[in-house]
């Protein structure tokens, strides 16, 4: 049994010390927000926030979570009104959206270390898989929501 | 009762369609309707039928219809008008777009629309550009295939809704007027479309509709309407096919053959089973299943499962030797003719300059970001749902029937908006869908069950866009111009063998030569041949389909012609094109907009090119720049694409950025390998893709036109490849002609 806590609440969830973050959210916890897209931390589709850190939940075991605040894209605003899901909204960005709830919390974390990011500041940080190419917006969403024009 | 209505206005509309959309696109204006609405919980629900006399006449067996819920919009009490789109939605923004247009005929507030995906009647939802007969996503069709009849479906749940108010307000029904949600009345009453939709549903179906003209459109061509998906896709709260939910669902994952071809000989699950979580190891058609509580479980057991695989008959072949089998078919003559006109060998023997080129194109997977799945649940009446990214519902169902051993009509499919698909989900076989059927009934469907591919059970799973060797020969007399031109294509067919196989035609499948056949360009001595070849590798449509070869061979081939002409590369293609106006006006925006001929700064350089796919003419300028050991930095696209008339301008914008974006990694990343037989790559950390940093600045701009639309979620693919690699040349006197440009560049 493991405690965790998910986006300001506590849960206990009776799973393998190997699961890895990510299927515990979606398929024990129920939280299905956080996607699977690789399994081996290269396209960031499951990217969470462990202690406000970007984290690329298939591949960090549930033990190395426990005691620590994790932060999916369900609990990224408590009414879903984030200046980044706003941007985000507002610049038209998804296309298919699936890559988008990791795309949304390395952004997240990404101003909140460096509140007006240049535009090599974005491609280093953002470096999650769109394969619908939703980039260009990603970006000026970023920006939109730093309050840099564009 | 709820459904006594439905077909009970069989009174036909004359429908005409405005202009020939281009080639390959066919002319409806002969298609009658018949209109029919139903009362449906309270609600107001409105369609269209196909005449039986048109869905006889077309090809494909069509499945019962079993969803007596179809149509094409349903006003609900609560005041929500949903659409329900006869196309599924991978990204490409076609429920957007079917809201759209029955949003601006209804008078609908924007706010109120909801769109889902629709199946469950062949005639309802048939796909108009494939015959009609048979519903399904595909070939850019969604757009051009619903423009008239969910427009007409809005007109007519309007004119019944304000026949309701005329009658409960004692008003002649010309005096009511609708303008965004609201049914008005000079003397003041109002009502909202869910207060009048189960009145609305009582009236008299109108026999025919009169629909707004273009410049009465507030919603089509709007600029800045919201994407209907926007906010749900922006807080995680979009479901696809991988977060469906249902009580005591399993995950199950798969073992399939290593090789393509084989099959299972025999199989010990013992360790596996004793796995915590893991409730069954199963063997079915498509290889052997692990079924467990949650996909950790089932990945854990199929680790523990070991299977004996009988490989007679595999492909064994690795990607080099089936490469060096094309080279040798590319030096001789091809196997059939796609095209032929004028004397060839003449023109060639007259000629001052002969050049010519031979080009390479890998394997490519699909890659969509949601690997592929399916979830299928039997229920207490025998009836079977599934849910799944449906590209081709109703095969689907007749296949998933015949894997379930039961009828067609115990079949219900739920249609899954999904992460990506690219063409991977219009699959002949089903494959992962019949999966999910094939695994719940190995386990006496005891529990719902999810299929669930890895990312490696995708990429190593089949269906890739095919390798190819083109070989391309042209004359040029002494001022310059093209006197011959031949081109030689070499590679697999996707449709032969399948339930396309009717559209290949004198053993020429067309989806091997478009873009190579047919050319724009006015050349009076030509010759297209293919040679089909037969390869165990399982291949399929990949977004754009044959142009995202045959575009960049014929493009850059007609650059390096320019080059050898000593003759601009725009000017070159305009003297050509002057039969082809849609192509000459896109080409010429293109350069226009892109400041074509205009000094650049030191170190960039420009490349052009322009196609046609679909019935969509795109062309792009794309400036690049060399970093350090001659890394190509793609910095500027321009694009101008004639689509015919622009529904949803944003969403085009958004199709010509996706489709750069994904066409561009292709071209200088991808590319899937084989090992005797074993595909190499298996996700992104081999098989690469666009990221961030190489994603250029893309402008796009739509030519204004009254035509009727034509799709958008291809056609921005294939010009890109040729634009770069034009504008490589231009910097440096390479010619890349084997892609991907990664490979080219380490040799």
């Amino acid at each position: 049994m493991y405690k965790l806590t998910i986006n300001g609440k506590s849960y206990s969830v009776d799973v393998p010390a190997s699961m890895p973050l990510l299927w515990v959210l979606r398929d024990v916890v129920g939280l299905t927000g956080t996607k699977y897209g690789c399994g081996i931390e290269v396209c960031g589709a499951c990217t969470v926030l462990v202690n406000g850190e970007p984290e690329r939940s298939c591949d960090m075991e549930v033990k190395e979570a426990v005691g620590k605040q994790i932060t999916t894209v369900e609990g990224l605003s408590p009414n879903r009104s984030h200046a980044l899901q706003l941007a985000w909204i507002a610049k038209q960005v998804p296309q298919c959206g699936y890559c988008q709830s990791g795309m949304l919390m390395k952004a997240a974390a990404l101003l909140r270390q460096t509140p007006k990011p240049t535009d090599a500041q974005i491609d280093a940080a953002m470096s999650n898989v769109c394969a619908c190419g939703t980039y260009p917006r990603i970006k000026a969403a970023i920006k939109a929501a730093a309050g840099i024009a564009a | 009762m709820l459904f006594d209505r439905l077909g009970s206005a069989p009174r036909l509309l004359d429908h005409a369609t405005t202009d020939a959309a281009g080639p390959g696109v066919p002319d409806l204006s002969r298609r009658r309707f018949l209109l029919a609405a139903a009362a449906i919980g309270g609600g107001l629900a409105v369609g269209f039928r196909v005449a039986p006399a048109d869905a006889a006449a077309t090809a494909a067996p069509a499945a019962p219809a079993t969803n007596p819920f179809a149509a094409y919009l349903r006003i609900a009490p609560d005041n929500t008008v949903t659409v329900l789109s006869a196309h599924m939605d991978m990204g490409q923004g076609i429920y957007h777009g079917t809201a759209t247009l029955v949003a601006e005929e209804l008078g609908a507030a924007w706010e109120q629309m909801r769109a889902e995906g629709g199946w469950g009647d062949p005639k309802l939802y048939g796909n108009l550009a494939w015959g009609g007969a048979m519903q399904g996503t595909g070939g850019s069709s969604g757009t051009f295939s619903s423009f008239d009849r969910y427009r007409q479906a809005g007109a007519a749940a309007r004119v019944m809704l304000v026949a309701a108010a005329a009658k409960a307000w004692s008003v002649p029904a010309s005096e009511i007027k609708v303008d965004k949600g609201v049914v008005s009345h000079g003397s003041g009453r109002k009502a909202s479309f869910g207060e009048l939709a189960a009145a609305a549903a009582a009236m008299p179906v109108p026999a025919d509709v009169i629909l707004k003209a273009p410049d009465a459109w507030t919603l089509i061509g709007n600029e800045t309407l919201p994407r209907i998906d926007s906010r749900e896709k922006s807080t995680g709260r979009q479901d696809f096919t991988i977060d469906v939910k249902l009580p005591g669902l399993l995950t199950a994952v798969m073992i399939h053959p290593p090789l393509f071809g084989a099959k299972v000989k025999s199989f010990d699950a013992a360790k596996a089973k004793a796995i915590k979580g893991v409730v069954d190891v199963v063997a079915i058609h498509r290889g052997v299943a692990v079924v467990a509580d949650t996909m950790w479980s089932a990945l854990k057991g199929r680790e523990a499962v070991t299977v004996v695989w009988d490989e007679t008959g595999a492909e064994t072949r690795s990607t080099a030797e089936i490469m060096a089998t094309y080279r040798e078919l590319a030096a001789k003559p091809g196997a059939t003719v796609a095209e032929n006109h004028g004397d060839i060998d003449g023109a060639f023997a007259g000629a001052a300059q002969v050049i010519e080129a031979r080009y390479e194109f890998p394997y490519l997977a699909h890659a969509a970001l949601e690997p592929l799945n399916a979830v299928a649940r039997r229920n207490a009446d025998g009836t079977i749902e599934i849910w799944g990214g449906h590209q081709m519902p109703d095969l689907y169902q007749m296949i998933a029937a015949k894997v379930a051993d039961t009828t067609p009509d115990k079949i219900v499919l739920h249609v899954m908006k999904t992460g990506g698909g690219f063409g991977r989900r219009a699959v002949f076989d089903a494959d992962v869908v019949s999966e999910a059927v094939a695994v719940g009934r190995a386990i006496g469907w005891k529990a719902p069950v999810k299929v669930q591919w890895t990312r490696e059970d995708d990429m190593r799973g089949g269906r890739y866009r095919p390798a190819y060797v083109h070989a391309l020969k042209a004359g040029l007399d002494k001022d310059g111009r093209i006197v011959a031109w031949t081109n030689r294509v070499v590679g697999q067919s996707i449709m032969k063998g399948t339930a396309f196989e009717a559209m290949v035609t004198n053993g020429v499948d067309p989806t091997s030569v478009e873009g190579s056949a047919h050319l724009p360009y006015a050349m009076p001595n030509r010759r297209v041949e293919l040679t089909t070849t037969d390869v165990g590798v399982p291949v399929l449509w990949w977004r754009a389909v044959g142009s995202t070869h045959t575009a960049y061979a014929v493009e850059t081939f007609l650059d390096e012609l320019a080059a050898a002409a000593g003759r601009d590369p725009v000017e070159f293609r305009l003297d050509m094109l002057q039969g082809s106006p849609r192509h000459a006006a896109v080409l010429k925006m293109a350069a226009e907009k892109a400041g074509w001929g205009a000094r650049l700064p030191a170190g960039r350089f420009r490349g052009v090119a322009v196609a046609e796919s679909f019935g969509t003419v795109v062309a792009q300028v794309a400036e690049l720049s060399l970093g350090k050991a001659g890394a190509i930095k793609v910095e500027r696209v321009v694009c101008a694409v004639d689509c015919g008339t622009a529904v949803n301008p944003d969403m085009i914008r958004a199709q010509m950025e996706g489709g750069i974006g994904f066409g561009l990694g292709a071209i200088l990343k991808s590319k899937l390998t084989l090992d005797k037989g074993r595909v190499v790559e298996g996700n992104f950390d081999g098989y690469e893709v666009l990221r961030i940093e190489d994603m250029p600045k893309v402008e796009v701009h739509i030519l204004a036109s009254n035509a009727k639309p034509t799709g958008v979620g291809e056609p921005g693919v294939p010009p890109i490849g040729p634009a770069v690699a034009n504008a490589y040349a231009k910097a440096t006197g390479k010619r890349i002609r084997a892609l991907p440009f990664a490979q080219s560049l380490n040799t």
